[in-house]
């Protein structure tokens, strides 16, 4: 029997995949690739405990977040068009323009 | 019993997908098991009796979100390995026991939260998911729907404007006037 600890568990694990990810990674497009990985741990988290306290409140939330990670897409993504055709990188360790 | 051998076998694939994606050094590799561990996400929904989601989740991700990745990586060179260097180890190893205590929170707040009551129940006789689905979202959530809507509308405007700078140009006239429109 599937219980609500086994989807929580699970989504704990992809979240900290993703986690590890943003933190490894020193490519923006691989770096946007685990903040998707993020959001849909966080998905399924919410679905399971829209399902196991019959509350669909979980749900609707999941939907917002796949807007936000649709607008986050559309936004990322073209800044990172941007930067590409400027600098010729997609590299982290570029964007140092100010000398932090 | 069908329930635990999907749930487990999801799972198993959605894992390695991800770890696949975190790992990989193509970027081409990671984006066609990103898009597949989509899928598979959406096969715990369907699991999870939430199908509305699952099919927003098949067609947003799967569809609309991969295409424009698969869009952006022309601009990039993905043949070619990607190449990191990491200098900073500690990091690293603190996010894993940030990780490790994560999951532990996790595991312990349903043990907190046993006494939550519903408040939009999602059972109704007669009633399916996408249709519950429709009368909370049109009704307890109107305004952040609506503001949702307007997030996305405003993503897709700046989305369009940042990438493609010569709107103001017919493109099928692009030849003649090549050199004098330039704008970097």
């Amino acid at each position: 029997m599937i219980t609500l600890t086994h989807y929580l568990v699970l989504s704990g694990i992809l979240f900290s995949i993703g986690l590890v990810g943003v933190m490894k990674r020193k490519n923006l497009l691989m770096l946007f690739f685990s903040t998707e990985i993020l959001l849909n741990a966080v998905n399924i988290g919410f679905a399971a405990v829209s399902h196991y306290y019959g509350d669909l409140t979980g749900q609707i939330f999941a939907f917002f977040i796949i807007a936000v990670a649709a607008s986050e897409v559309a936004v990322g993504l073209g800044l990172l068009v941007l930067w590409y055709k400027k600098t010729g990188s997609t590299d982290l360790d570029t964007l140092n323009m100010m000398k932090g | 019993m069908f329930e635990v051998i999907a749930f487990y076998t999801f799972s198993i694939l959605t894992i390695v997908m991800f770890g696949i994606v975190v790992f990989s050094k193509n970027a081409l590799y990671a984006m066609s098991t990103l898009a597949g561990g989509m899928i598979f996400i959406a096969g715990f929904f369907f699991l999870l009796e939430a199908e509305f989601l699952g099919v927003v989740q098949i067609i947003v991700y799967s569809g609309a979100i991969m295409a424009l990745y698969a869009f952006g990586m022309m601009f990039f060179d993905t043949t070619r390995d990607v190449k990191e260097n990491i200098h900073y180890k500690k990091v690293l190893y603190s996010l894993s026991i940030i990780s490790a205590i994560l999951i532990v929170i996790i595991l312990s707040a349903p043990i907190y939260s046993a006494n939550i009551e519903a408040f939009y129940p999602s059972v109704m006789e007669g009633v399916g998911n996408t249709q519950m689905v429709g009368l909370v979202l049109f009704t307890k959530y109107l305004v952040p729907f609506e503001l949702a809507a307007i997030m996305l509308l405003v993503a897709m405007i700046s989305g369009i404007l940042l990438v493609s700078k010569r709107m103001d140009m017919n493109l099928t006239e692009e030849d003649h006037d090549e050199v004098e429109g330039e704008i970097v």
